[in-house]
């Protein structure tokens, strides 16, 4: 079983079983939590964001969503969710975006896609930038307009709510638990999250 | 000053049939100008470094570098490495969609029947994915390179609950959108329907290519003065160029 805290700032992988359910704690608030699933036999098959909003016509993810990869097959669904609303777009901040976002001179500061990067060079497993697809942002609320603006909003998340996902096969787990201090979704204070498998669901997958 | 490219003779033109797919190398310099051969036009786009292809068009940058879930006239395409690919110079449809992504086999096939070689020879239905899969795979790439693309000639609304709403008839015949190259960047386009597309009569819009030179983009560009983030952006990309 996983459980275990990850502090802000830190990546963390792991495989959850197909039917084993997951659970994501945002400890303190309104944390990013940067996440990629992947198939875990075959990770070239890995959660597609685009599959996923077109298949539910909505680009928030929340209880219900199924989350679909990139050859369109169904990975996992969100079972619960105490926040209510999840990021689709948003996706990683990285040393080279933060450049075009804040500052030339924020290249040195930590970004999710160094996290991403370190964890997939211990992984070990021939994985590289170029298995880093769009993400989901969990915990993050990143609203667009009718008239097609997007801005990254306070967050709607607080203290202690999570999200629950039930896996449809083994799935590889990639998380980064966003370092960004530049952006105030998260009030400038980037916190741990609690990540942990609760065994198996009791509604299996179709 | 107008950003279009009110200069000259194409370099070269090309016809892209409707619901067939090409892919070429466009260099830095250069204005590619894609037009709308028909109504409810949808051109699948994407892009990757000529140089490092492993450097790519990065959905999640663009839209949030410029605080938008649309493109159009003064919106650049973000590569996963803070440049620019390209720009968005001119536009006379006004809204492109960056998030809705491809069409796959089994939509097309649910929505427009089986289609085979066999029978409907080179009529026959090619998805968005397959089209970008062969494409890719001319450069060595694999759907490991499959990242978000956007759709030219679409448009997609959200409305406050996050749902997406196609407009229907958005792109008329004649229109165009004009995108200056910012690095070497190799192209991939499919001129079939958009997956949202609810039609059930498979006629998708051709689209011509035309090429042409273009300044380098001046301390006024239009995409370079849209916003601070563009500004840096443009700093990022030249500096490699040197």
């Amino acid at each position: 079983m996983i459980d275990t805290v990850v502090p802000a700032g830190e990546p963390w992988m792991g495989v959850i079983r197909r039917g084993e359910r997951f659970r994501i704690v945002d400890l303190e608030g309104n944390q990013a939590v940067d996440t990629l699933f992947y198939n875990a036999d075959d990770t070239h098959e890995h959660y597609s964001a685009q599959n996923t909003i077109q298949a539910q016509g909505r680009i928030y993810l929340t209880t219900g969503s199924l989350l679909l990869s990139n050859r369109g097959r169904p990975m996992l669904r969100i079972e619960d969710d105490t926040c209510g609303r999840h990021d689709t777009l948003g996706g990683a901040c990285s040393s080279e975006s933060n450049t075009v976002r804040y500052a030339l001179e924020k290249r040195y500061m930590h970004s999710c896609r160094d996290s991403f990067l370190l964890a997939l060079a211990r992984h070990d497993q021939g994985m590289t930038k170029r298995d880093l697809p769009s993400n989901i942002n969990f915990f993050m609320n990143v609203p667009v307009t009718p008239e097609g603006g997007l801005r990254f909003a306070d967050g709607i998340s607080a203290a202690g709510r999570h999200v629950e996902l039930s896996a449809l096969m083994d799935t590889l787990v990639l998380i980064s638990n966003c370092p960004q201090l530049n952006n105030p979704c998260n009030a400038y204070n980037p916190t741990p999250i609690r990540v942990m498998t609760l065994g198996v669901a009791t509604r299996e997958s179709a | 000053m107008s950003a279009a490219p009110h200069f000259v003779t194409p370099l070269w033109e090309e016809e892209i049939p409707g619901g067939a797919h090409w892919s070429g190398v466009v260099r830095r310099g250069v204005v590619l100008r894609l037009v709308a051969l028909a109504d409810d036009a949808n051109v699948a786009t994407l892009f990757y470094s000529r140089e490092q292809p492993l450097e790519r068009y990065n959905m999640a940058d663009t839209l949030k570098a410029q605080h938008t879930a649309h493109l159009t006239t003064g919106c650049v395409c973000y590569s996963d490495m803070g440049r620019i690919l390209c720009s968005v110079v001119a536009d006379t449809c006004g809204w492109h969609d960056p998030l809705c992504g491809l069409t796959d086999a089994r939509s097309l096939e649910s929505r427009y029947g089986s289609t085979r070689f066999q029978e409907q020879r080179n009529a026959r239905i090619v998805s968005g994915i397959e089209a970008m899969l062969v494409e890719l795979g001319k450069y060595g790439l694999n759907e490991r390179d499959l990242v978000a693309n956007i759709n030219f000639f679409s448009k997609v609304v959200v409305d406050d609950s996050g749902a997406l709403g196609r407009v229907a008839g958005h792109a008329r015949a004649g229109q165009f959108v004009d995108l200056r190259f910012e690095m070497d960047t190799i192209v991939l386009l499919h001129a079939g329907p958009h997956p949202l597309d609810t039609g059930t009569r498979y006629a998708p819009a051709g689209v011509r290519l035309e090429a042409r030179h273009a300044p380098p983009p001046a301390a006024d560009d239009v995409c370079r003065t849209r916003c601070p983030e563009n500004a840096r952006g443009f700093i990022n990309t030249e500096r490699h160029h040197r």
